[in-house]
């Protein structure tokens, strides 16, 4: 196989990483005051991703760190041309990100509430525009012969780009209702279940509905597969949450994601940036390559150190295998 | 202005924002895990609250260094995406190495020491700790080696028909001379300033609050005193290693650096000067015979070239054009530099002597809290700004100028937009993060009785409540 598709399919797996992972975190994120009632309840929803959720985040940052160096072209399309979103996206981390850590660290009700609203924004807010980010890579941007992005932001924001948004943070809403399912006991746990069996069936309705329009803008045999599958699996997912096997569950969710995530890279493939004004205005995976050498050094970094991050980033999840508790704790 | 010089001011604030976080976190993560292996060692009491209490400051430092880094690795494209077509073949592999060998490490490992007190075996929990150093360490190396191959690009060729740099021996990337001497500059220079926080936070706490936790205290001071001596001699031992190295492969940022227009033999250092520094006489100046020559060179009677001569050369090189950094800048951030970071060390070599065999610190003293940690920052930055700005105008030394890596088709409107953004952002920050500091520094030392369990490994706990954290 040619380097330039390995690094295509690494850079599709790190996004799939990133999406699987941060999208229960994005999910439980947004749920904190729907699922969580009181100060103790609400400690213990942000207790199941405290330990995770900068890990997670990490896949981004090397998604977009291996973009860069396997594909410099695309790297330097992609971030300039979605400016304001990727703008906006990186507000909502940095706010996120802070509102998670700091949270904890005054015994203040105020203060504790102030935050949950900033982890509520900063949770919604990168899901959906990723979704607007991804339904666009896929539907294709005004590029000119230099790969240069000349629409407007306007151009980002098709019905077909908000259906993307809408049905990204859904998704991620469900998969992270069954993640909080998975890893709560007592009342907490009922409600996300309950919770993720109603809303269930809206987000899958908008998956499905995102993905039969993604597959007709362009699709082709294997991606129609890949996105049948990915919705199958979100509906046993679903069903398994009716029947409380809530490990099944998350395993529906998370397939669900990652093959949808791969359908979408295999619908774009070999282009990786498809230009809407001159078919050969196109980026492809040759056009924006790094050079044989380069690929080289990065196939063999990343054949011995991403099983690595793997074996401990799993570890990491076996540590705090056991489920949280609601604990009552003494905050004024 | 323009979109380059929007972008330029973005780039810059949001680096040298980035940079506050930074040095506080390589240092203050090493001094942590020393303290933690302290109390593994000795069972005391102390060592188990000192953890815990500069464990948490380390803890609201990283998070800020983490959000605010996640800009950095986005802007190359969003700003600078010629930059990132010309360089991205040979500098795209070091950033990608630095993700995934370093903030996997240290995100990962941090999660697990922040919520593993209770639950992982002590010896495991204590490696967890190193684990992050071993991750901010690899982060500092890779990242400093892409920088410098922007100050001096080796093991690559440049393709005409693509118009970019290309690899071609990744490892003179990763040994580049110019890294091996910045590394050790910046680890440095990162101690000077966590060393000086916590002998700050400890002063503080022996003045304001006497009487209590003393002993610890006074340990914290003392080791936080030491830390800043012995850094600060590693920071002018490894900093006129780096003079050398530099005079080497940027002549000009070194002539800059001393405002010496005409070529010098032997070349003084100035102290100072009052002027303009435009290359007219100056009014009054301090000048130290010989120095600038043996900081350039090694040797007290060679020739050190001047800005005018330099110009000259690389005219007939490079093609018309001024190939002069802000000479004033350069000046001044190189002097400041070396001033204040070195006024750090003397202070805390004088806090040492002050406090020796069981002396505490007078009342007055803690007009130093503040100064003490704050004058090793400001050098961090000031050498940050001479080591960019001295390279202009130049992105990619002698290959891409600044203003050919700008974003052709982002708009001012957009770029303002960020600017503005971030700025407002990141100030806002800065002052939750204060406060969060201040508060939890006047909180003290956590009660000695919270000493965690140590499982086995067989039952992991249950859900217990996590330790210190969320
Ligand atoms: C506590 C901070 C601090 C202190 C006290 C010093 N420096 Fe420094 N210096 C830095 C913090 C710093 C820095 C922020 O770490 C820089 C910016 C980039 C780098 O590698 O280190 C730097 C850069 C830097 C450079 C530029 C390298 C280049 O452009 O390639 C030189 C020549 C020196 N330093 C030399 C010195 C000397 C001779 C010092 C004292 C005797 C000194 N520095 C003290
Ligand atoms: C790998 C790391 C780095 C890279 C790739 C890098 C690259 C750049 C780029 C692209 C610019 C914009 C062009 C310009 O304005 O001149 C710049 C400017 C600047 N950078 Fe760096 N930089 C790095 C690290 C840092 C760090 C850690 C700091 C310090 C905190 C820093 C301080 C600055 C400053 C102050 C400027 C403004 C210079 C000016 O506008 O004249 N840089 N650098
Ligand atoms: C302009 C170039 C830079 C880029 C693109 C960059 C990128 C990043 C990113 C993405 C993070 C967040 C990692 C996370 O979420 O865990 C980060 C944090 C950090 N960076 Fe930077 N960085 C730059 C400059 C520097 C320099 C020059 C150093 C060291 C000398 C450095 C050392 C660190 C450290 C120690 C952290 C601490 C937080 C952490 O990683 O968890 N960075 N940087």
């Amino acid at each position: 196989m040619e380097l330039t598709t390995v690094w295509f399919i690494i850079i599709a797996g790190l996004w799939v990483g990133y999406f699987v992972l941060e999208g229960f975190d994005f999910g439980v994120g947004t749920l904190l005051r729907v699922i969580g009632r009181d100060e103790p309840e609400r400690r213990a929803v942000i207790t199941t991703i405290g330990p995770v959720w900068d890990g997670n985040e990490v896949w981004l940052i090397v998604a977009g760190g291996a973009t860069f160096a396997a594909f410099p072209e695309w790297y330097a399309t992609l971030f300039s041309g979605f400016y304001l979103p990727l703008f906006a996206i990186l507000v909502a981390l940095i706010l996120r990100g802070v509102a998670l850590e700091y949270r904890g660290k005054r015994d203040d009700l105020l203060w504790r509430g102030r935050m949950d609203t900033v982890i509520t924004i900063g949770s919604v807010a990168p899901a959906f525009l990723w979704g607007i980010t991804f339904a666009n890579l896929v539907r294709g941007v005004p590029l000119d012969s230099s790969y240069e992005y000349v629409g407007s932001l306007g151009d980002l924001l098709s019905p077909f780009a908000l259906l993307g948004g809408v049905a990204f943070t859904a998704v991620f809403v469900a998969h992270g209702a069954i993640f909080l399912a998975l890893r709560t006991t007592g009342e907490l746990r009922e409600r996300a279940n309950r919770f993720a069996a109603r809303f269930g069936v809206v987000a899958a309705v908008l998956t499905v509905g995102f993905l039969l329009w993604a597959l007709e803008l362009r699709g082709d045999v294997a991606s129609s597969v890949l996105a049948g599958v990915a919705a199958c699996a979100l509906v046993a997912g679903l069903v398994a949450n009716r029947f409380r096997r809530e490990g099944w569950a998350f395993a529906g969710t998370a397939l669900a994601i990652g093959l949808a995530v791969t359908a979408l890279f295999v619908a774009m493939f070999p282009a990786v940036m498809p230009s809407t004004l001159d078919p050969s205005s196109t980026l492809t995976t040759v056009d924006a390559a790094s050079t044989p050498y380069t690929l080289k050094i990065l196939t063999i970094i990343a054949a011995i150190f991403t099983p690595l991050v793997m074996l401990y980033q799993g570890w990491t999840y076996w540590v705090f295998r056991k489920r949280v508790t609601v604990e009552p704790v003494a905050v004024s | 202005m323009d979109t380059l010089d929007l972008a330029r001011w973005q780039f810059a604030i949001t680096t040298v924002y980035h940079f506050f976080f930074v040095p506080v976190t390589i240092s203050l993560v090493a001094i942590t895990a020393g303290l933690q292996t302290a109390w593994y060692r000795t069972g005391k009491d102390k060592y188990l609250r000192l953890t815990k209490f500069y464990g948490k400051l380390f803890l609201i430092n990283i998070a800020m260094g983490v959000v605010t880094g996640l800009v950095q690795e986005f802007q190359f494209g969003m700003n600078w995406s010629d930059y990132s077509r010309f360089v991205g073949d040979v500098f795209g592999a070091p950033l990608a190495l630095e993700g995934l060998l370093a903030f996997f490490l240290e995100s990962t490992f941090i999660g697990l020491w922040i919520f593993g007190w209770d639950r992982l075996p002590r010896r495991v929990h204590l490696a967890c700790i190193w684990m992050v150093v071993l991750g901010t360490q690899l982060s500092a190396y890779f990242i400093l080696a892409a920088n410098s191959w922007m100050q001096n690009p080796v093991g690559f060729r440049y393709n005409a028909d693509r118009g970019r740099a290309e690899l071609t021996d990744i490892w003179a990337v990763l040994t580049n001379k110019v890294v091996l001497v910045t590394y050790p500059h910046t680890i440095f220079a990162a101690f000077m300033v966590g060393g000086a926080f916590v002998a700050a936070v400890a002063l503080w706490h022996l003045i304001r609050r006497a009487g209590t936790d003393t002993e610890a205290f006074r340990t914290a001071l003392r080791m936080g005193a030491v830390i800043v001596i012995v850094a600060g001699a590693g920071v002018a031992l490894s900093g006129d290693q780096q003079g050398k190295v530099m005079t080497e492969v940027q002549p000009m940022k070194m002539a800059a650096a001393e405002a010496l227009y005409e070529s010098e033999k032997p070349a003084s250092f100035s102290v100072f000067t009052i002027g303009t520094l435009d290359g007219s006489k100056e009014i009054f100046s301090v000048k130290v015979p010989y120095l600038l020559s043996f900081l350039a060179t090694g040797h007290f009677d060679a020739e050190v070239q001047g800005i005018n001569s330099l110009q000259q050369a690389y005219e007939e090189l490079y093609g018309p054009g001024s190939y002069k950094p802000n000479i004033p800048l350069t000046y001044w951030t190189f002097r400041l530099m070396i001033g204040v970071g070195m006024s750090a060390a003397a202070v805390a070599a004088w806090l040492l002597w002050a406090t020796r065999r069981g002396r505490s610190p007078s009342r007055w003293m803690v007009w130093l809290v503040a100064p003490l940690p704050l004058l090793p920052l400001a050098a961090n930055t000031f050498g940050w700004i001479f080591t960019e700005t001295g390279r202009q105008p130049w992105l990619v030394f002698g290959l891409l100028p600044t203003s050919a890596g700008v974003s052709p088709g982002t708009t001012t409107a957009e770029v303002l937009t960020s600017l503005i953004g971030f700025t407002v952002l990141y100030g806002a920050l800065a002052v939750v993060e204060v406060k969060l500091m201040t508060k939890s520094i006047r909180a003290g030392l956590p009660p000695a009785d919270v000493v965690p369990a140590d499982p086995d490994g067989s039952d992991d706990g249950s859900g217990k409540p996590l330790s210190f954290a969320y």
